[in-house]
């Protein structure tokens, strides 16, 4: 017999802030609690089995008029990553110009995924 | 090419707009369209695009583009619409007056000293941050004490980090955004501090920005003290009762080294008041009327200088109606006249724009004063409008259609957020 377990979240999806409870068997979620609408219920059950987020930061550019360039991840990473994703983006630097879109580091800590400006910068 | 600064500045324009963030672009781009041909955009910034390129996280234009980028995305597909349109953008300059007929005194890195005369102008200045001053933090004056958007500022644009050990005072979204950011550069993020018993952020901040990394959200806990001679060493912080009085009996001492604030923005009026334009007390905005157009004739305004905003896309959305606006005035095409006033009434902070004709669609834009579910927006009596719930935090926008005032024959038509 394997143990039931409660995990709490708070939604995310509207102003209400439902408070929700996902209960697994250690394996499979059993249960999903205290939503309001669908979303909620959708939401608890990412959230419990896959939380994944999408990473905005910045690098270094060298002959731009900013001393950094803004920069994301070109899709979601687990949550779990996102520190050490982090981390290994504030080594990056780059050279203007930088055309918003262009990957700056391909396949970031081997996740499949490519940090990516979000705009252009001139050089000056 | 996002920066396409001009090199020749004309004497005259049909429209010139005073602030270049989303709200001026968006203007712009409407006043193009209603058929204005010289139009100029102004920021005093090195670069048009407004708050948004210091916002570089996620979460803009789902509602405009449908997909959410993150602000910089947002501002560079607005600016190409403008260079597109033809519109000329001139940075580092400053609108210092503006005149009755609409001569403006502009200081420019590149031109000086400069006037122009408008046809038509739009004022965009967004807004800014409130500081240490208007909340009257005791304590002494050392460094180290900030607002969020300027650490974000530093940090997304200049590279510099505002410290080590940091304190948020206030969890308004700039200030839950800028907790995850600094604890992703390494800092050390020690709490976020809010006077009220609810956080001011959306729960999508306090979630993926706190909760995410285990920082701490204080409620009905204020700062009541900054210790500290050249630098900050350490704040005092204590909870505070039902009448926001705090207990010192139960305060507590954090080192930290920097103290940020996120406790509102203000919009930026320093030159609506220069030239006395009608302010609302409660927005601290112009005061407008259907078209967006304020007391001075030929004077539109739009976005976080009229109301702050907490989506760019409603800033959007209303800018590109006061550019429209702004355009159809230089041609002579003038709307009929607003016949009905706007009272903001129960649970109503106030409704923008300020005055309806009864002619015409008009979206409205409100802030109740607190949280209430299962409610209805009522416009006196012509019109109810069913809500799942009202949030201070959340701006409400309701469309009014001419049917609805067609059988309103007052010249004021009361507000109200109630329960059902
Ligand atoms: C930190 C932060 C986070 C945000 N996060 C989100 C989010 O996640 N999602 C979302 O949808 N919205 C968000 N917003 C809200 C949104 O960014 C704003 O509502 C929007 O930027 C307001 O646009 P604006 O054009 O009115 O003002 P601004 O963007 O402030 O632009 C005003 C411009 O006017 C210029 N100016 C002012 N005075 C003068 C003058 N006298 N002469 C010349 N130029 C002048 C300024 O330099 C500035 O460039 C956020 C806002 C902030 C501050
Ligand atoms: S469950 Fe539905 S109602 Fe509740 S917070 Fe989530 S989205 Fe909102």
């Amino acid at each position: 017999m394997s143990e039931h377990h409660v995990s709490h979240y708070l939604c995310i999806g509207c102003p209400l802030g439902c408070r929700l409870e996902v209960e697994d068997d250690g394996t499979d979620i059993v249960e999903v609690r205290g939503w309001d609408c669908k979303r909620g219920e959708r939401y608890g059950r990412e959230e419990h089995t896959d939380p994944r987020r999408v990473v905005a930061t910045t690098v270094k550019v060298r002959g731009a008029l900013w001393a950094r360039i803004p920069v994301k991840t070109s899709g979601s990473v687990p949550k779990a990553m996102v520190r050490e994703i982090a981390k290994a983006v504030r080594n990056v630097e780059v050279e203007a110009p930088v055309r918003l879109g262009a990957a700056v580091l391909t396949d970031v800590l081997g996740t499949g995924v490519d940090i990516v400006a979000t705009r252009d910068v001139e050089r000056v | 090419m996002i920066t396409d600064e001009i090199r020749h500045l004309a004497r005259a324009y049909d429209v010139v707009i005073s602030g270049g963030g989303p709200a001026g672009m968006a203007a712009a781009i409407g006043a193009r369209s209603q058929g204005a041909e010289k139009i100029l955009l102004i920021d005093r910034e090195r670069e048009a695009g407004g708050i948004l390129w210091q916002c570089i996280h996620h979460g803009f234009g789902l509602h405009h583009f449908g997909e959410e980028l993150t602000g910089p995305e947002y501002a560079q597909r607005y600016l190409e619409e403008v260079l597109e349109n033809d519109i000329d953008v001139l940075t580092d300059t400053y609108v210092c007056d503006i005149s009755p007929e609409r001569q403006l005194k502009l200081m420019s890195g590149r031109h000086g000293i400069a006037v122009v005369d408008a046809k038509a102008v739009v004022l965009a200045m967004g807004a800014r941050e409130r500081t240490r001053g208007a909340i009257r933090i005791p304590g002494e004056r050392p460094s180290g004490v900030l607002t969020a958007g300027l650490a974000q500022k530093f940090v997304n644009m200049m590279g510099y980090l505002p410290g080590r050990r940091v304190v948020i005072l206030g969890s308004g979204d700039i200030g839950l955004i800028m907790a995850r950011r600094l604890t992703l550069e390494g800092v050390e993020v020690k709490g976020v501090f809010e006077i009220m018993p609810h956080a001011n952020g959306l729960n999508r901040n306090i979630v993926q920005c706190l909760h995410d990394y285990d920082i701490p959200l204080h409620l009905s806990t204020t700062v009541v003290d900054i210790h500290g001679r050249q630098r900050v060493e350490k704040v005092t912080v204590a909870p505070v009762d039902g009448a926001l009085k705090p207990d010192l009996s139960r305060a507590w001492d954090i080192d930290c080294d920097t103290v940020l604030l996120s406790i509102g923005l203000i919009p930026e009026n320093e030159l609506s008041r220069k030239i006395d334009l009608r302010l609302d007390p409660v927005t601290s905005g112009p005061v407008v009327n259907s078209t967006m157009e304020t007391s001075m004739n030929g004077v539109f305004a739009c976005g976080n200088v009229v109301h702050i905003h907490d989506l760019v896309d409603f800033v959007s959305e209303e800018s590109v109606l006061a550019g429209r606006n702004a355009g159809a005035y230089i041609t002579g095409r003038r709307p009929p006249k607003d016949n009905i006033r706007l009272l903001p009434g129960d649970n109503v902070a106030y409704c923008v724009p300020h005055t309806l004709s009864s002619e015409r669609e008009h979206i409205v834009y409100m802030r109740v004063r607190k949280p209430i579910e299962k409610c209805s927006v009522r416009f006196g009596e012509v019109l109810e409008k069913k809500l799942r719930y009202v949030f201070p935090a959340e701006m409400v926008n309701i469309k009014v259609k001419p049917q609805f005032l067609e059988n309103f024959h007052g010249d004021a038509l009361r507000v109200d957020v109630v329960q059902r």
